[in-house]
């Protein structure tokens, strides 16, 4: 995009460097002490990529999400995301760049209530003038297609169960045309059925050239992912691509089948 | 964000909480009724008093004693006799901008039908006075200039006095003598009601007698309380004040650069000092009113502060999408301009209900347009004033903390 300043970067197969992480350290300030959450993490992700972040409880994996998703800024270091650089940002620059380049998928949904799919779907395209009603409905429905739900279009979020909502999550961070899709836990609230639905979605997303990085404790999830980050007190204790990825859709076919089908 | 989404989505927060909405809206509607309803009041008393007024005659004028310094103490005005009969002949005589003249004498005192009684006001005028203050005979007829050339017992009475002395206000009492401080007056005609006016007084409750008996025989004076007249048009009202003062100037001998020592008043004067007594009443009762619009403004400020917390994941997650804090901080002010503009026109209504069904049992009522105009700003001001605080509270939230609030 020509509105943001760029420094495209192209690996060995001609990629695009979608994420770049130059040591990037973040400090906290907690009374008279200072806690050190992220020490130095440098990693590049490049465009198609599925990469698992996976840590336990305080590895940093939440401060690095933060950081990933332009929430937050690092204290020291760089961070490129699509090229530009994040750090000096202001907050409503930062909106914008969300805005037009992360799509967020939360492990509790965070569906808007009492609102149908559709609109929640809309919402990100709200902030962006360049889209009028009449494209954004359009290509909220597109995104809801993608995602499986082209017939719950007026659901409304009370009225879906919680891989319907995640659903609508999954089709919301798409509908920007994001350059990573951002998924914190994104399986965390659903059964191991309804988990494995979704991990056979973001494999479909995957396999359609979009960039996944899929936050997670759960090392179940890393088999199904492209590449895997393991992160242990603000340092990447292991980064290594998976030469063995397992079919979502196979392990799916496998459960058992529930009773009442 | 646009506008017209801003506006959806305001629209769509304050239809998911009706009640709640409704609730925090009646004070705005409360407040906004109180003020227009006082307004109504207000213009409506003050219309009224201002038609009263030119019942009497608008183009009346009234000179009285009064103004006069000696030695810099000013005197009591019934104290001072400066008003004499040249006065009187010389308006007659020159003033071309007065129609009517009358000079006045008062009496207060007890009036005497056989076995009945009542206290009444004697006033001493001239047959024009009829013309001066508008004043239509009923019954009978008007005492004449020739009544008071020979200062005759006669006297013509207003229908309170009828009703008090022979107990029926259609008593036909022509021809009748009542004795009025112990001397008799025949009643030569009755003044048809004028009723009371809006101040109170029962403009009924009168006798006219020809100025001279009262002079005489009953004040025992030479000169007069007052002096009324009427001027050739309400427009003219100003040229006949000055016209009557130089002559009283000239005929009292007083050299130019001292003060009068008599004051001419129009009717439109008299109406202004009332009319800003009534702004002055008005006023009062409207910041009185203001003052309940202002808890309601604080109300809606407390709504939406709980509104802002309450939504603090929503937010969170609209900024994780990309909304700016001015995004968010609009979407809160226009909800709040959106309470307070629709409880605005609620009110407006209800005042206007309420004045209508005021002026139709009889109160006079009429809402001014300006208070209206007036009322609506306020209300976007209110909205925008007590919305703001709740807005920049949702602005300044950190997405990371707000998306993850419980």
């Amino acid at each position: 995009m020509s509105e943001f300043k760029q420094n495209t970067n192209v690996d060995a197969q001609g990629r695009k460097c979608v994420i770049e992480l130059q040591n990037v350290k973040r400090d906290f300030i907690v009374g008279s002490e200072t806690v050190h959450a992220l020490r130095g993490v440098s990693f590049k992700i490049y465009e198609g990529e599925f990469v698992t972040i996976m840590g336990t409880s305080g590895s940093g994996k939440s401060t690095l999400l933060n950081q990933l998703g332009c929430l937050d800024t690092p204290t020291s270091g760089e961070y490129y995301l699509d090229g530009i650089p994040v750090k000096n940002m202001k907050r409503s620059q930062r909106a914008r760049l969300r805005n037009r380049k992360i799509g967020f998928v939360f492990q509790n949904y965070n569906l808007l209530a009492k609102t149908t799919a559709v609109e929640n779907v809309e919402l990100p395209l709200m902030y962006n003038n360049n889209y009028n009603a009449k494209e954004r409905r359009r290509a909220a429905i597109e995104a809801l297609e993608a995602v499986g739900l082209g017939d719950r279009l007026m659901h409304k979020s009370n009225q879906m169960s919680g891989g319907q909502m995640q659903r609508v999550a999954i089709a919301r961070a798409l509908v920007n045309n994001p350059a990573v899709l951002l998924a914190d836990e994104a399986t965390g609230n659903l059964d191991t059925r309804t988990s494995f639905e979704m991990l056979v979605l973001f494999q479909k997303l995957h396999a359609e050239g979009r960039t996944i990085i899929f936050v997670t404790h759960n090392p179940e999830i890393a088999q199904y992912s492209s590449r895997n980050i393991m992160l242990r007190d603000g340092k990447i204790r292991e980064d290594v691509l998976n030469e063995n990825i397992l079919s979502a859709a196979e392990a799916l076919a496998a459960l058992p089948k529930p009773q009442d089908e | 964000m646009s506008f017209t989404n801003l506006l959806r989505v305001a629209i769509t927060a304050i239809m998911s909480n009706k009640s709640r909405t409704l609730l925090s809206t009646l004070g705005i509607i409360i407040g906004v009724a109180a003020v227009i309803i006082m307004m109504a009041i207000g213009q409506g008393s003050k219309e009224s008093v201002r038609s009263e007024l030119s019942k009497m005659g608008s183009n009346l004028l009234t000179i009285r004693p009064g103004s006069d310094m000696r030695g810099g103490v000013r005197q009591d005005p019934s104290a001072m006799q400066t008003l004499k009969m040249d006065d009187y002949l010389s308006i007659q005589e020159k003033a071309h901008l007065i129609t009517h003249v009358s000079p006045e004498v008062t009496a207060s005192g007890q009036v005497i039908y056989g076995s009945k009684n009542t206290t009444s006001s004697m006033y001493g005028e001239s047959p024009e006075y009829m013309d001066i203050k508008l004043w239509q005979i009923e019954d009978g007829e008007c005492f004449n200039d020739e009544d008071v050339k020979k200062s005759a017992k006669v006297c013509i009475v207003g229908k309170t006095v009828v009703e008090e002395l022979f107990g029926d206000k259609n008593y036909d009492c022509v021809g009748k003598t009542i004795r009025f401080k112990s001397i008799p007056f025949r009643i030569v005609g009755v003044l048809k009601a004028k009723g009371y006016n809006s101040w109170g007084m029962d403009q009924d409750n009168v006798m006219i007698a020809p100025y001279t008996t009262v002079m005489k025989r009953l004040a025992a004076q030479t000169f007069f309380s007052s002096i009324q007249m009427s001027a050739v048009s309400e427009e003219r009202s100003d040229d006949a004040i000055e016209e009557v003062t130089a002559i009283l100037r000239e005929n009292h001998k007083i050299k130019d650069g001292q003060e009068d020592d008599f004051s001419v008043r129009s009717q439109q004067e008299i109406m202004e000092t009332m009319s800003s007594t009534m702004d002055t009443i008005t006023l009062i009762l409207v910041v009185a009113a203001a003052f309940s619009l202002l808890v309601a403004g604080i109300g809606i400020m407390n709504i939406m502060l709980v509104s802002v917390t309450e939504r603090t994941r929503e937010i969170g997650l609209r900024m994780s999408v990309g909304a700016r804090g001015r995004d968010i901080s609009r979407q809160f002010l226009i909800e709040s301009i959106m309470i307070s503009l629709t409880g605005g026109i609620i009110g407006v209504g209800l005042g206007y209900l309420v004045s209508w069904i005021a002026s139709v049992v009889g109160l006079p009522c009429s809402v001014p347009l300006w208070a209206v105009i007036l009322s609506f700003c306020v209300c976007a001001c209110i909205g925008l004033l007590f919305g703001y605080v709740p807005a920049r509270k949702a602005a300044l939230m950190d997405p990371i903390e707000a998306i993850r609030y419980e």
